[in-house]
Parts: C-alpha cells; structure tokens; sequence
C-alpha cells in the first residue's frame, strides 16, 4: 500500500449524469497491491455501502462489475478520456494523494519522539552530575547545562527516567528497523551509493538558493542521507550507551571506544549530533508545510510532489 | 511519473486519514508518566525492569579490565567520596567484623583473620554514578575465601553490610563470589587509611563506586534483603553492575 496514489475529489454535485458502464480502458493496472476497486464520486456511488469504498480492502469490489473499475492512463487529468459523462467536472477539483507513512514507521516515529526527548532530558540531567570529561581531580567543567532544561530534578531521579525510556527507545528502534526491513519499506529511504550525486543539487536548493531538481520519489538523497545517518545515530547512541551503563559485561564494546572513560565523551557527542539533526529536521518539517507534515499522522500526504 | 489510481472523494479520505489518524493513539500511552500521582510508581518499575534485565547480563565468569601500573592515577588523585563524614573515628585497635546470617561460624572476626586469607592486588577502574572513573590499586582476600572461612551458606541470596558510617549496602551472592570482589584492607599497597575506608571496605570492579562500602563492621548471609541500601533508598538501582 505504500506508494500507493489516489485522486480525491470534491463531492459530486447532484446534477451529475449516472454514468453508464464504460470498457476498461487499455492502460496499465494500479501497481501491485491495489486490486480493490474504487468507485467515482457520483450520486450512485454515495448510496453504496461504505464497504464498496475501502482503500486498504483485502478484496475485490463485489458489487461493482468489473467493467466499471478503471484504470487512469499514465498522466491523465480528470476529464480526459472519459467520454461525454465527465464533461462537468471541474479538474482544478481533483487533487492526489500519496500514501507515504505506513502505520509502524508512523507509531515508532512518535513514540521515540517522546522517547528521544526524555532521554535527552535526563540525560543531560545525569551529565549534570558530573559536567566534565577530564579527572575527578582537579575537576574541570566542561559546560554548565542548566537543569531547567533537564529532566529528573536530580541524579537519582534522571537516572529513574534513563534507564526506563532507554527501554521504550531501543524497542522502538528494534520495531522499526524489523518493519522496514522485513517489508522491503527501507527501499524508499535507504542511503545508497545511487543516491551520492544527488546530494549536492539538493544542498544546493536549500542552502545556496539553487534551482529545485524535480522530485521524482518519496525522499530525496539529501534526505536519504539525513535520515540514514539518524537511524545510524540512534543505533550509535544504544551502544555508547551499553558500553557506559555496563562497561565490564560489554568490555568488548568499550574497548572498541577507548575504554569507559572515551565511550562517556562518545555517548555525550553522538547526542549532540542526533540534536543537530532533530533541529535540521524541524526545519525541514516547517518548511515543507502541512501537507507534507500531516502525511507522518495519516500517512497519506495530499498534492504531492512527485 | 507515479500511475494515478483509483478516486475517492473528499469526505473518504478525510475518514481515512482520521482512521490513520486514530490508530496511533497507543503513543498516548506514554502520557501515563506525566500523571504525577503515576510517575514514581512507573519509573519504580522501570528502574525495577533494568536491575533485573542488568543482573541478567551479569557473567560469574567475566572479569572486569585490569591496568598497568603505569595506568594507575596517583594516590593523590584518587577521591575520597562518603555520604556523611569522611573518618567516621573507627576504633582500629578494637575493631571487629561482626559475621552473622546463613553462616557455621558467626561471631566477631578480627582483621589479622582477614589478612591471613590469600592476598589479592588488583588494577582496576572505579566508576562513580556521578560519571568520573579513576583507576586504583586495591589488595584484600577475596570475598569467597572468607565466605568459606566463616562456612557461609552460599545458596542464599544476598550478603548485608553496615558500615561505621552508618551507610549500608547489599550484594547479590554472585558478585559476592565473584575472583575480584575483595574485602580490601589496602590501598596502593598500603593499609586503608581512615578517609579511605579504613580497616576494611569492599572493593568490587564489577559494580558501581556506591556498592563499595567502606569501614565494614557487620557482615550479614541471608535469604532475605531487609535492608537494602543508603542510596538505594534514595532511588538509586540496587544491582548497578558495571
């Protein structure tokens, strides 16, 4: 169902002529996934029973012949192709929408919101601990962060909150990876060598007033890049995390990162970095709009770009 | 240039999106821990849920890093932390170990018993919740020896101290019996002394700074965790192993 796009049209005024059964046309089936079929917006169809127009149905459309499911041309606009029955309908009242999100991506991407922000929160509450990544003595702070914006109120209790959410985070993450790898979704977000050339355009657009290459699917490379290197972040953040929260049983691991004492100043910077992206994201998520934001809540995003 | 499929009209797809809209409502879940009246109960849990996934992780059989003595910061850099005082005036010449508990032998142990038990000298990193880690060198007999001294049943749960400082602490029997929880009576090869935890305190590379009282005085073997800890009864983890 992901990829799957739709036309949404304003309701049929009542004047609108029954349409008599047409041929299916010639061109190509819906891809894959959407055999279901889905009726027009005309007064026939508004007395159907609701299950007629399921989007996500598993089955066909019985009541409906199936000389009356068609499938749009390539690059048709409403109003083309159909004969004499659509000669009323306005095309400016037709828009697209794309199903973008799928329900997991969605229900993990606002869970770890939360989560991210709790662990951040408390985390820097546990950095207050201790504001340095020298020797006990002489002790040198690195920097004082305030702890109006650190959760937990203490050490004691931002550890309470660490060590719960860290919890909720990592099986978030666990959830999302399996989905997007098991149902093949990471395909449309993946980072791949494919995608190097088209960074630069990108950065170009947004950072250096360049001209807007054309969207052609769901995320663009810089995007790809964005998000791949978040998923590697948070993935990052687990393990400096385990190598500081048990750098004996995981020895190994904090080894890798120079011991216990380098794994903090990691754990510490790999924070920073998943921040930057956080904020370069918010950025992102003003700037592209409602559409575009409503599409991470319902998953279908309205006029998209492609 | 994607395939348009299928239509629907206006009405429909904002039904679907409130559909999709509605599905995510399990996230609001997470707001039980904004209930005030919920938080301390839920973060208990929490807190409680990663004690016991940590002692899972817990391998009898792994040893914590060891250093050089190159590697070891200088006595001087070693800090001294308490909860109370710093030397809590204990009687040296007077002072006994009170074993008690699951054990053959209780009764009061002197500290020459303790250092006629194999001697043990060991480089290892302390780490302190606050997130500052030192490395130090630490001597005593390990705490399994003198478990069989005192014909400690080992089968219990949990080993109770109290402390001359009124701090107290438990450990879980594993860690008790692990090769490098020592009942130390040195520091830097030389004995305790009094702001250091003097005559004997715990050394445990494999559990966190807190766990490692000083100025021992009672030694308990039980089935049963009375009481706790100092700073566990603040909210701290109980098992905190490294």
């Amino acid at each position: 169902m992901r990829g799957e796009v739709i036309e949404i049209v304003r309701e049929m005024p009542a004047a609108t002529v029954p349409r008599a059964p047409k041929d299916t046309t010639d061109t190509k089936e819906n891809v894959a996934g959407m055999d279901e079929a889905k009726v027009k917006a005309t007064d026939e169809v508004a007395t159907e029973a609701e299950s007629t127009v399921e989007v996500d149905a598993a089955g066909d459309d019985l009541s409906r012949s199936a000389s009356e499911r068609t499938a749009m041309p390539d690059g048709a606009i409403s109003g083309e192709d159909k004969g004499d029955e659509q000669v009323d309908q306005e095309p400016s009242d037709v828009a697209r929408a794309a199903y973008e999100h799928p329900f997991i991506v969605r229900l993990c991407h606002w869970i770890n919101l939360v989560a991210l922000f709790v662990m951040v929160g408390s985390g820097l509450q546990i950095f207050r601990a201790f504001p340095s990544f020298g020797a006990k003595i002489p002790q040198k702070d690195l920097l004082h962060w305030p702890k109006a914006f650190a959760i937990g109120g203490w050490l004691g209790g931002a550890l309470q909150w660490h060590l719960t959410f860290m919890w909720i985070y990592m099986a978030t993450g666990v959830l999302y990876l399996g989905y997007q790898i098991l149902s093949g979704n990471y395909r449309q977000v993946l980072f791949t060598h494919r995608d190097v050339h088209g960074v630069w355009p990108m950065v170009r657009h947004y950072f250096f007033f360049g001209p807007r290459p054309q969207a052609r699917e769901a995320y663009n490379p810089l995007q790809k890049q964005a998000y791949t290197s978040a998923i590697g972040l948070g993935v990052l953040s687990v393990a400096t995390g385990f190598a500081v929260w048990k750098p004996v049983q995981f020895s190994w691991l904090a080894w890798m990162m120079g011991g216990f004492h380098y794994a903090r100043i990691w754990h510490f910077a790999v924070m920073w970095a998943i921040l930057f992206f956080v904020l370069g994201h918010l950025i992102m998520v003003i700037l592209h709009g409602w559409n575009n934001f409503v599409s991470m809540l319902t998953g279908w995003k309205k006029d998209p770009e492609y | 240039m994607k395939e348009i499929g299928p239509r629907i009209d206006e009405k429909k797809f904002r039904q679907i999106g409130r559909r999709e809209l509605l599905k995510l409502t399990p996230v609001l879940a997470l707001g039980a821990f904004a209930i005030p009246s919920w938080q301390e109960g839920l973060l208990k849990k929490g807190l409680g849920f990663s004690d016991w996934a940590a002692a899972r992780f817990f391998r009898p059989g792994h040893s914590a890093p060891t250093f050089d003595d190159a590697d070891v910061a200088p006595f001087e850099k070693f800090p001294i932390n308490g909860y109370d005082v710093e030397d809590p005036g204990v009687d040296l010449g007077n002072w006994t170990l009170t074993v008690s508990g699951e054990v053959k032998k209780p009764g009061e142990y002197k500290l020459s018993q303790v250092q006629a038990l194999p001697l043990v000298r060991q480089n290892t990193r302390h780490v302190c919740v606050e997130g500052w880690d030192v490395i130090g060198r630490f001597g005593g007999a390990r705490l399994s020896d003198f478990l069989k001294l005192v014909g400690a049943d080992t089968t219990a749960r949990f080993i109770t101290l109290n402390c001359a400082d009124d701090y107290y602490e438990s450990l879980d029997m594993a860690t008790a019996l692990h090769p490098q929880t020592l009942l130390c009576y040195e520091m830097y090869d030389q004995p305790l002394t009094r702001e250091h935890g003097a005559p004997l305190r715990l050394n445990i590379p494999t559990k966190v700074g807190y766990k490692q009282a000083k100025y021992l005085t009672d030694l308990k073997v039980t089935h049963v965790l009375d009481r706790v800890g100092y700073w566990e009864d603040q909210g701290y983890s109980w098992f905190y192993g490294l």
